[in-house]
């Protein structure tokens, strides 16, 4: 089916400002973040003037209403990703605080000197920088799946390392950088015959397709609010219920325990053991609803959507001389494309397209060990969602154009 | 945009003069902004008078900041160490002549931090100097 983009536009204000007088927002950073639609602004607007009170433990109206929502959001998501019971979703603020959480707790508790963790070279920093922090601390060993010249993982250089016996593997769904859409049921299955636990980052992969993790047997998998309409601030630890229940608490507090003496405590039961003080209630809301409001539209045409535009994309951007595309050759991509632009440097590139009112990323997208490995100090990101159409490429194009004549 | 990128800019990007290394040098010092992984070394040569005589960039960098250590360069030979050590980012901005966000305003400042950290950095560069 195809998508009613004109319709979807209007659903979120920002697209309908001009950046300047008479300039137009062409906003292709949603790997980034993305826009918010009014309907998930007005639900955290609808909370604060209406219900709001702190939750789970007010007897009045107000909070009973409250916990209710929050509670409620908890179960969408749960739905939205099939995982089997709203015990595994964990509120953090974002994938990098899940993934933190992760390696905090059940790394701490059951990784041990020499253990090994595999890794892999395309990895957002927010995958590497925590298990580098544990492996510090516990004199843990890394290792990581290269990337290939096309810009997929090496899976024969992965079954090689899932012989040294890792107690864990951790990777990236869909890289933010390159797009490539790993395999990630395939990489699971041999992870848990080699042994492994396995831990997927899922930022870039729940906004943008259908994501089972039942289907997927991961064991932890994590995402963010705000990269799916959502508000920032508020993120998605999910865990299996055993996994999770062997895990000692993450941040001490309120609303995590049973009972607290002066020099004990009892951890609650899950999901709360892993929800320390107040948590994001108006956001956990408004996430809520971003999950209804794309289910509305449909992940599967959502997908579709992307991939229409990016090879739209990926074909007129030939037309661009001196352009690079960051590997164009990927099997399964999602819609990222990343390219270089000669010697123009891509702050540059940035900076002429922000004058057309065109919004890429510009810099190492948090992947400096993925550019250093193409001998690319950086690069320019242009991501594509649900509301981006071929109109918005066609002036992405224009303004590429323009970078050439001011640097000719 | 003509603001922006003004001709003198652009021209400084394509073609910078005071681009490359010295060696012997009596000042070396590199570093760069996290944000891009823009990287500029700076390199100096001063005379008994701890008045710089030839100052040169390298590294990789957007053109607001390769620009920018190309007018810096420029503009602090002549000067002394003492001098160059004041200089705040108004001079820079002046070089440039132009207007500047806070994101782009680290690329135009980078050359400058480079050239500052590296002359407090080093100790007392001052002594060092008028050992030689």
């Amino acid at each position: 089916m195809n998508l009613d983009i004109n319709k979807i536009k209007t659903d979120f204000p920002i697209l309908n400002r001009e950046v300047r007088p008479g300039t137009r927002l062409v906003y292709l950073d949603s790997t980034a973040t993305a826009q918010k639609p009014s309907v998930v602004i007005d639900s955290m607007k609808q909370y604060y003037e209406m219900s709001n009170a702190n939750i789970h433990r007010g007897i009045h109206q107000l909070a009973e209403e409250a916990t209710s929502m929050y509670e409620s959001a908890r179960q969408k998501i749960a739905r939205f990703i099939h995982a089997r019971s709203t015990k595994e979703i964990i509120f953090t603020r974002n994938a990098t605080e899940s993934i933190n959480l992760v390696a905090q707790t059940w790394g701490r508790k059951f990784l041990n000197a020499g253990d090994l963790i595999i890794l892999t070279e395309m990895e957002h920093h927010s995958n590497l920088v925590p298990w580098q922090m544990l492996a510090e601390e516990k004199n843990l060993e890394l290792d990581f799946i290269p990337v290939t010249a096309i810009g997929e993982l090496d899976s024969t250089a992965y079954d090689r390392l899932l012989e040294k016996n890792p107690k864990l593997v951790a990777f990236t769904h869909m890289s933010n950088v390159l797009g490539t859409i790993n395999p990630a049921k395939e990489m699971v299955q041999k992870a848990h015959d080699a042994g492994a636990l396995v831990l997927i980052d899922g930022a870039q992969s729940v906004p943008h397709f259908s994501v089972d993790v039942n289907d997927l047997d991961a064991d932890f998998y994590v995402f963010s609010a705000h990269k799916m309409v959502g508000p920032t601030g508020i993120g998605v630890l999910y865990g299996k219920e055993k996994l999770l229940a062997e895990m000692p608490p993450f941040l001490g507090g309120g609303d995590m325990i049973k009972k607290v003496h002066l020099r004990s405590f009892k951890a609650n039961d899950l999901p709360h053991k892993f929800e320390a003080g107040t948590p994001a209630i108006a956001e956990a809301i408004g996430f809520g609803k971003a999950i209804d409001y794309l289910s509305a539209i449909g992940m599967e045409n959502i997908a579709d959507h992307e991939k229409k535009i990016t090879q739209y994309a990926l074909q007129k951007l030939q037309v661009v001389e001196n352009l690079k595309v960051f590997c164009p050759n990927v099997t399964e991509r999602g819609g990222v494309i990343s390219f270089e632009m000669g010697f123009v440097h891509p702050h540059d590139v940035a900076q002429v397209l922000d004058h057309y009112g065109i919004a890429v990323r510009a810099g190492h997208h948090c992947a400096m060990p993925l550019h250093e490995k193409f001998g690319l100090p950086a690069t320019s990101r242009a991501s594509f969602y649900l509301y981006n159409d071929y109109e918005d490429v066609d002036l992405l194009v224009i303004g590429l154009q323009h970078v050439n004549e001011m640097f000719a | 945009m003509d603001d922006f990128y003004r001709e003198l800019i652009v021209e400084h990007y394509k073609n910078p003069t005071y681009k490359g290394t010295l060696d012997p040098n009596d000042f070396t010092y590199e570093d760069e902004n996290p944000l891009c992984g823009d990287h500029i070394r700076v390199d100096l040569r001063v005379d008994e008078n701890q008045v710089i005589t030839e100052a040169v960039f390298s590294g990789h960098g957007c053109a607001i900041s390769q620009a920018s250590a190309d007018l810096l360069m420029e503009s602090i030979i002549g000067k002394p160490l003492d001098e160059v050590k004041k200089m705040t980012k108004e001079t820079v901005l002046e070089l440039l002549g132009i207007e500047l966000g806070p994101v782009r305003l680290k690329c135009a400042l980078l050359s400058l931090k480079v050239l500052k950290a590296g002359l407090y950095g080093i100790g007392n560069i001052e002594e060092e100097l008028s050992e030689i």
